[in-house]
């Protein structure tokens, strides 16, 4: 399958004298693939894709989209090929919904002209097609963190472009929108797009990646197949603290026909209450 | 625009009303005697002209900064072009110069302080937004030492009032021949600012996401400050300092038309046309003295801010 983001020995760092923030990084996507960035807090996963945005300007080393060259293309141009679906956005003004989703459309517009009866139309299915065209007119600014999810994903689809980088796009999610936002991303994926998202849970990778990068002090530590890459030592390493990675048996019935599913755990009991606390049943004052 | 001034203009003397309706629609209104058609079309005309000239110009390049720094806190001379295009002013007045002298050399000054401003923002902070705000105050300041200065050295019975006159603000030394240059100008650049409207939404809603969206921000960001400092220079050589009306009056556009630009520019000119065309006519008017427009606008544009204030707070938390 064609590559579709290819980054070769890049590095970068903050500043003259700064410690290399990303040390000779390589990392390849296949077309239709989602791949899950993991690593943690200063690992370098959001320098990472700040540089793929052309957001930074690394220091050395390549990195090309859908087979371009990324330090060859204009904003537009890259505009096109990647969108990009924020950690969270905080608009000042009051925009409404379908604005913020109508400047998706941006890279396909001129410098002086604004979005058309087409683009809006675009925009109103594809935010329906979401599941949130009631949302259409409401400021964005008085949306919640799923529905501001929703609306930068709508965004990022007008875009039109073969490549989304979602940067931990369910960390402000409960449960029941996370999984959404993840049917919904692969979903995308099956239909060809190539997805690369951060994320601080390896249960993600494990669940729903076609591939998994592990960062670790600004390099590449592991990448291929999630469950090769995840596993209960590495994340130990990783993280400082004993993780396990276990699958649940599959029930009899199903058993052979479905691939196994790993999950990891973390491998510490919270402290014991002190004898006595845990017998007493709770006081109602 | 020109009905707009006619709307607002009853505030004046209602002889002068029927006037001027006389004069720009033959045959209508009361026919005036030939001295009062002079007053009306050589005093009355260019002062309407240059107040809605003035409104709109500072609430237009106001809208634009507002939107391009993401923050509704900014105003047009936070780059420091009022104190600049004051101390070219100043320098004028104190070697009695005359009018349209005074004018280049406050149009220079607002430019030149702005040039200085983006200047040290490029050699220190590379496109960080934050340093060029603070380059602009620091210049600003620095400008605003320099007209001090130049009221300090100066005659306090002939040239320092006219310096402290000019720098409150007034409309009064407009003629059509010190108007149209400045005008020309300023329509241009509202002009070019409205070509760019959707790159400027696009940035208002966020820097790092405009340039993921493909938008050239340094482009956009270049002709924002030109547009606006050609502006803004422009109005101070009209009418001297005239503070708050490019603060306030976007925050009352956008309560009208929401924060796109392609409707908050032309918003944003028409309220600043009408509001500082009100305000002049109040200051005329009220009593037999004259009040200085800049003081009347922050007097007036003071507590309206406020009250919009109030009136916003609950879609901001």
């Amino acid at each position: 399958m064609a590559l579709s983001i290819r980054v070769d020995g890049l590095s970068f760092s903050f500043g003259q004298r700064g410690e290399n923030c990303l040390q000779g990084v390589s990392l390849e996507v296949s077309e239709s693939e989602l791949c899950c960035l993991l690593g943690p807090n200063g690992a370098g996963k959001t320098t990472l894709i700040r540089c793929i945005l052309g957001l930074l300007k690394p220091h050395a080393g390549s990195m090309s989209v859908a087979g371009h060259d990324t330090a060859a293309l204009s904003a537009r141009q890259l505009a096109r090929l990647v969108a990009y679906v924020p950690q969270s956005i905080t608009a000042v003004f009051p925009f409404t919904t379908l604005e913020m989703v109508l400047m998706g459309r941006t890279p396909y517009l001129g410098m002086t002209a604004s979005p058309s009866r087409a683009d809006r139309r675009l925009c109103m299915a594809t935010l329906e097609r979401l599941g949130a065209g009631h949302l259409a007119s409401r400021p964005f600014s008085q949306l919640s963190g799923g529905e501001r999810q929703l609306t930068m994903l709508a965004r990022a689809l007008v875009q039109e472009a073969p490549v989304l980088v979602l940067d931990e796009p369910t960390a402000a999610l409960d449960y029941g929108n996370e999984i959404r936002i993840f049917q919904l991303v692969t979903s995308l994926v099956a239909a060809g797009s190539t997805v690369l998202m951060t994320t601080h849970q390896p249960n993600h990778a494990l669940m729903w990646a076609d591939r998994a990068v592990l960062m670790s002090a600004g390099s590449v530590a592991a990448s291929g197949g999630p469950s090769e890459v995840i596993t209960g030592d590495r994340l130990s390493r990783l993280y400082n603290v004993p993780v396990r990675v276990t699958s649940l048996a599959p029930p009899a019935d199903e058993q052979g026909d479905q691939e196994q599913q790993f999950f990891c755990l973390p491998e510490v009991t919270p402290p014991r209450r002190r004898r006595g606390a845990a017998d007493q049943p709770p006081r109602i004052p | 625009m020109i009905s707009l001034g006619l709307g607002r203009y009853p505030l004046g003397p209602v002889k002068l009303v029927s006037g001027f309706v006389a004069a720009v629609i033959p045959g209508a209104g009361t026919r005036l005697s030939s001295i009062d058609r002079i007053v009306l079309v050589q005093i009355r005309l260019p002062r309407v002209l240059a107040a809605i000239t003035v409104g709109a110009a500072l609430s237009g390049s106001g809208a634009a900064y507002q939107s391009m720094f993401q923050n509704p806190l900014v105003s047009p001379d936070i780059l420091g072009v009022s104190a600049g295009a004051g101390f070219g002013a100043s320098i004028g007045l104190l070697f009695g110069l005359p009018f349209g002298d005074v004018q280049v050399l406050a149009f220079a000054g607002g430019v030149a302080a702005v040039l200085v401003t983006v200047a040290i923002s490029q050699l220190i902070g590379r496109g960080s937004t934050v340093v060029l705000v603070l380059a602009g105050i620091v210049v600003g300041a620095m400008a605003q030492a320099l007209i001090s200065l130049t009221q300090y050295f100066a005659n306090p019975t002939t040239t320092l009032p006219r310096i402290v006159f000019f720098l409150l603000g007034s409309l009064d030394s407009v003629t059509m021949s010190n108007l149209w240059l400045p005008a020309l100008l300023a329509g241009a650049s509202v002009l070019v600012l409205y070509l760019i409207r959707w790159p400027i939404t696009v940035l208002a809603a966020g820097e790092d996401e405009a340039r993921t969206l493909g938008v050239n921000r340094y482009l956009i960001w270049a002709l924002v400050i030109v547009t606006t400092t050609l502006m803004t220079a422009s109005v101070v050589s009209i009418a001297g300092i005239v503070g708050w009306v490019g603060l306030v009056v976007p925050h009352l556009a956008r309560r009208f038309v929401g924060p796109s630009f392609h409707k908050l520019l032309p918003a944003s000119l028409l309220i600043g046309a009408i509001f500082l065309l009100a305000v002049d006519d109040v200051g005329r008017s009220v009593s037999s003295v004259e009040f200085p427009l800049g003081v009347l606008t922050a007097l007036i544009g003071g507590p309206f801010f406020v009250a919009l204030l109030a009136k916003a707070r609950k879609e901001w938390r």
